[in-house]
């Protein structure tokens, strides 16, 4: 019971499952859970750690585990954008349900990212 | 006929319960027999209040998150209650991409997407005392069953 009163910096993240490859200088996101404000801070930091060790160019989401996202995705998408735009790299969205398509168009963000149906299609457009 | 209920939930500010809120609205509200779009729209809304109060109304401290939901026939009607900091200018926070947590990488957008898939937004908040998010939506089955009775009344006439 006394780890319940340690409080906020003993949460365990939820985002363990999002699994992370890396293919020549393009890094692969694959989103397992729900897209929100506290997983998002695991993903942000787990990606940033990657971007910078391995040179990252490209980033692409693959959304195929995700069903859910908020304005927290947004962020995290829009804060890796900032990151690769420098050096001329893209992001990429792939396997992207109705909701979170709603949630892309409504923010705009297609403006600035490319979505895809499949990884394949993402990384054949990519490199 | 009794077409209305009503729940009440208290919780802390921690940023897991933003899952935790968004499900127990969305399984409230199953009972109106929503589609998954609808589903959709509310659970984003009320991830996107709950946030604000975690992020905004308690900055650097655990506080306590009041949410309560009504259906009243065919409506559901959420209101997320925190008394943290509260909001100074209500206009400004509400501009799209207005955020005053950059570093957390907020984009700015909560109160855009609430007032996008919600029917009805109002944010009351004294700074200070805290701040009040109360949304509508018509959600379900009458809603659709009205469109199809006149939808097939209109095809019988003519």
């Amino acid at each position: 019971m006394q780890d319940l009163k340690k409080g906020r910096n003993n949460e365990i993240p939820r985002e363990e499952e999002t699994r992370y490859e890396i293919f020549k200088r393009c890094l692969i996101i694959h989103l397992n859970g729900e897209l929100d404000h506290h997983n998002a801070i695991g993903i942000r930091e787990k990606a940033d750690k990657l971007i910078e060790r391995n040179h990252i160019k490209h980033i692409v989401f693959d959304f195929s585990g995700t069903n859910f996202m908020d304005s927290a995705g947004i962020g995290v998408i829009m804060g890796r954008y900032k990151k690769v735009i420098f050096i001329g790299g893209k992001i990429a969205v792939t396997n992207i349900n109705s909701t979170v398509d709603r949630i892309f168009r409504l923010s705009g963000l297609y403006k600035i990212i490319e979505k895809h149906d499949t990884v394949d299609a993402a990384m054949n457009s990519l490199l | 006929m009794n077409d209305t209920n009503e729940m009440l939930l208290e919780f802390e500010s921690k940023s897991q319960n933003e899952s935790f809120a968004r499900t127990v609205v969305a399984a409230f509200a199953a009972q109106l027999d929503p589609t998954i779009e609808e589903l959709a729209d509310i659970k984003t809304a009320v991830s996107e209040a709950v946030t604000n109060s975690i992020i905004h109304g308690y900055t650097d401290y655990v506080g306590k998150i009041q949410m309560k939901c009504c259906i009243c026939k065919d409506e559901i009607r959420v209101e997320i209650r925190d008394f943290g900091v509260g909001i100074d200018n209500i206009e400004k926070a509400m501009e799209p991409l207005y955020t005053t947590r950059p570093e957390l990488e907020r984009s700015g957008m909560g109160f855009s997407f609430m007032e996008a898939f919600m029917d009805h937004l109002d944010v009351e908040s004294k700074v200070g005392e805290g701040t009040l998010v109360r949304m509508t939506k018509k959600v379900g089955k009458p809603n659709r069953l009205k469109e199809y009775t006149q939808e097939a009344s209109q095809q019988v006439s003519s």
